[in-house]
């Protein structure tokens, strides 16, 4: 299965937690954390459960999510 | 180990964070419609015409040329752009408020007279910016500041299904319904306005895509329980899909 992870913008997230609605393998959740601007944003929880599907990020409104990739080079 | 990045904010936004409350179908469109831009290689191309409501500030956020206009006057204010400049690809962003209530004259004539450009118009049910008033596409029975009881018909009317109505004006060639409440229906929203843009690049006229969006804040709902009242009670009355399609 392919593997992936996301990143999250923390200025540009403003904790609406839609992504948390989309992921289907449920890797993300509301952090504890807040921005600068005084929003609960989310964190990744990295679990090793994604697949880089990019739900989350097709869904955030704002942007705040990137997805990578995760290529496991053969030797 | 290798990363490949797959998904990143698009380069036609600036690095200004959207006005937009959280979770606000605003946000969404402009996302998508910075998207399509840079897939299409249109940055140099483009023009939007901004409206007044909660978008007013559009031009901070997308990074290609945007004009203002006043409530209502934007498909005016595009036509014009469009006839000094027919080699550029011009959009009409508008709310319910500015385009079915105040602006309603301009968008009727827009597309009667088969302007060729392309009308973004997101349906909230509401005005946003003002503090959430009825709008002529308020629900029967929607609570709003000015329908406290709810919207009944007979004092307020029916909500306007704009694109039902401008359908049998000759000058429209596209028109069609979409929401923005989940990864699947945003790609959806995508592509309809991805066509918009692309029937306007082959000459073929005026085509409009009603976005069915979330007010979460004047709702007073958590922006996915916004999103729900969209895709199970909305859509009931402002169908989606192609309401026309010339092609
Ligand atoms: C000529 C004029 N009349 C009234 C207003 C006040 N006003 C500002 S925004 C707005 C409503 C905007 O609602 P809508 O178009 O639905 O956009 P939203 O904020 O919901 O995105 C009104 C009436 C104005 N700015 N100019
Ligand atoms: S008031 Fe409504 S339309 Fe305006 S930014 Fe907030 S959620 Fe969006």
């Amino acid at each position: 299965m392919r593997k992936g992870k996301i990143v999250i913008n923390e200025d540009r997230c403003k904790g609406c937690f839609i992504c948390i609605s989309q992921c289907k393998v449920k890797e993300i959740e509301k952090s504890n954390k807040v921005n600068k601007y005084g929003q609960v944003v989310v964190e990744f929880k990295n679990l090793g459960k994604c697949n880089a599907c990019t739900l989350c990020a097709i869904s955030c409104p704002d942007a705040a999510i990137e997805v990578y990739e995760i290529i496991e080079e053969k030797v | 180990m290798k990363e490949k990045i797959i998904y990143k904010k698009p380069d036609s936004l600036t690095d200004i964070n959207f006005s937009y409350c959280p979770g606000c179908g605003h946000s969404t469109v402009h996302k998508i419609i910075a998207e399509i831009v840079d897939e299409l290689n249109l940055r140099e191309k483009i023009i939007g015409v901004a409206p007044v409501g909660c978008a007013v500030f559009a031009y901070n956020f997308w990074n290609f040329d945007v004009s203002e206009a006043a409530h209502g006057r934007t498909p005016a204010v595009a036509t014009a752009i469009k006839r000094v400049l027919p080699d550029r690809l011009v959009f009409s962003y508008q709310g319910d408020g500015d385009l079915a209530s105040i602006g309603m004259a301009e968008i009727i004539h827009t597309a009667n007279r088969g302007e060729n450009i392309t009308v973004i118009f997101i349906n909230n049910t509401n005005y946003g910016m003002t503090g959430g008033q009825l709008a002529p596409t308020t629900l029967l029975s929607q609570k709003t500041t000015t329908s406290p009881y709810g919207r009944d018909a007979k004092n307020y009317g029916y909500p306007v299904k704009m694109l039902e109505l401008l359908s049998p004006l000759e000058g429209v060639k596209y028109l069609e319904r979409v929401k923005v409440t989940d990864a699947a229906s945003v790609i959806k929203a995508k592509n309809a306005i991805k066509k918009g843009f692309t029937y306007q690049m082959q000459n073929i006229g005026f085509s409009m895509i009603e976005v069915l969006s979330s007010c979460p804040a004047n709702w007073r709902k958590e922006p996915v329980e916004a999103n729900k009242l969209i895709d199970e009670e909305i859509v009931k009355v402002f169908p989606l899909g192609k309401i026309k399609d010339i092609k």
